[in-house]
């Protein structure tokens, strides 16, 4: 049974703490709560689960680890997906609970795919704001503030309805397909832990690898830490 | 300045990149040579360098403080146009370069880290997500902060202040760092993601052996294959083995 009626209230919050999260990937002020690891715990807490958030966004952290935002490159928008994913893992769980197997592959589909498209957002964003250029070339030349603080103003708010539009249609479409799913899940839940775990953690290691190769030693520090990670584990286990 | 500098990149694009930005930025600046009177807006001298300041420029954002300081410092001046067009240029490609090593391989990526390691050694949602935000934002505003007082400081020697050691070697030390910080956190936080628990067990020692052979299989991709898109795919193909089966 789908609960339209939770979905009508979280839709709102969930929806401007996405735009918020969307402007801050690149417009205001890249102080990184739109990074997965924060972005979707407070998806998750404002659905009263922020612990659910919280794995949904440690997961969806190792693939922005891989991501970087290098300026005019065209990389994911993790920020507006983030909370959308946070929202959908947290959904139905309480508190300080773990999400059900299911729902945090559903919360993650959602979050991959909706950042996939908000990278592709931001590039039409960036071109509707060149176009805006090209018409206001003149007033530009003439140094006109009224056109450069313009420009900036819509540049802004055209990126905050974005994130806002990006975030609610994740939210929508992935509770829905969520919900619809969960009941004709059948695999059991901890091989679907170990399927995500072991994808996720791979991208993060290959992106570590691949990141720090022009340092020298990291890679060794690398693997050398990675040893005594795995000696706690086993010990703590 | 210093908090318009935060919204650097809102107009970015393809055609001038940051340069609408930079102008929005100076603006207040610039106010300084219009003088007092109604038709301050219409001051020739702050049009012009209204009109040279919007125009394009590239820089990393965090950055840009010091093109902002020094480029409102030249103007304010009065040095020639020609001079600050120049100047202006020439800033672009080491605030890009430097700015890059130094924020988006090496601060970004170090802070995620700690956040996954502080996450694998089972803190809570919040102290996670303001562990992360409280180290991340004590880089990134200290940066802008000195970026700006050293652009302004400098002027057209803004130079001088990109041998700051932390900017030349900075990097090296955060990215070791973040290494060790990778691999300490990529076990626990695995561990802690599965449930805890024994990790003898089967699933745990899957994962222990599945996940370094797809690591090396997305290393040997790299440039053809990005992985989270292949991880999409693959949790796509989850999906739909386990709702079929």
């Amino acid at each position: 049974m789908i609960d339209l009626l939770a979905l009508r209230a979280d839709l709102v919050p969930l929806a401007l703490m996405a735009g918020v999260a969307g402007l801050d990937v690149v417009s205001f002020p890249q102080a990184m709560y739109s990074r997965p690891i924060v972005a979707a715990t407070l998806g998750g807490a404002v659905v009263g689960a922020p612990m659910a958030g919280l794995v949904c966004g440690a997961a969806l952290e190792c693939l922005a680890l891989e991501a970087l935002p290098f300026g005019a490159s065209r990389y994911p928008e993790w920020g507006s997906a983030s909370v959308a994913a946070g929202a959908v893992a947290a959904h139905g769980t309480a508190g300080a609970a773990v999400p059900h197997a299911a729902d945090l592959v559903f919360a993650l589909l959602v979050g991959i795919g909706a950042a996939w498209i908000g990278g592709w957002t931001m590039v039409r964003h960036r071109q509707i704001i060149g176009w805006m250029v090209n018409r206001k070339r003149e007033q530009l030349a003439e140094g006109n503030p009224r056109t450069v603080v313009g420009l900036h103003l819509f540049g802004l708010g055209a990126d905050l309805l974005r994130g806002v539009l990006l975030g609610a249609t994740a939210l929508i479409i992935g509770r829905l397909v969520a919900q619809a799913a969960q009941d004709v899940w059948s695999l059991p839940s901890n091989i679907t832990l170990g399927f995500v775990v072991t994808s996720f953690a791979a991208v993060a290691a290959a992106a570590v690898w691949k990141n720090f190769h022009a340092i020298s030693g990291t890679r060794r520090l690398f693997l050398a830490a990675l040893a005594v990670g795995t000696a706690v584990v086993m010990l703590r286990g | 300045m210093l908090l318009r500098g935060f919204t650097i990149q809102g107009s970015w694009n393809y055609e001038l990149m940051i340069g609408n930005g930079m102008g929005f930025a100076l603006e207040p600046a610039l106010r300084e040579l219009r003088g007092d009177k109604a038709s301050a807006e219409d001051n020739p001298e702050y049009r012009a360098a209204l009109a040279r300041e919007s125009a394009y420029f590239n820089a990393h954002p965090y950055l840009t403080g010091l093109a902002i300081g020094a480029l409102a410092r030249v103007e304010l001046d009065r040095e020639s146009p020609e001079r600050i067009d120049r100047f202006r240029k020439t800033l672009c490609g080491p605030l890009g370069s430097v700015g890059d090593r130094l924020v988006w391989t090496a601060w970004l990526p170090a802070c995620s880290l700690m956040a996954l390691f502080l996450f694998g050694i089972g803190a809570g949602p919040w102290v996670v997500a303001l562990g992360f935000l409280i180290v991340y934002n004590l880089g990134h505003v200290g940066l802008r902060i000195w970026a700006l007082d050293a652009g302004w400081k400098h002027g057209l020697r803004v130079a001088n202040a990109l041998g700051n050691p932390v900017l030349q070697r900075g990097a090296n030390y955060i990215g070791r760092v973040a290494a060790v910080l990778a691999g300490l956190a990529l076990p626990l936080a695995a561990h802690r993601a599965v449930g805890g628990g024994s990790p003898i067990a089967a699933i745990p020692a899957g994962i222990v052996i599945a996940t370094p052979l797809l690591a090396v299989l997305l290393v040997r991709l790299h440039g053809r294959a990005e992985g989270w898109k292949l991880i999409f795919g693959l949790l796509s193909a989850l999906v739909l083995y386990s709702v079929v089966h």
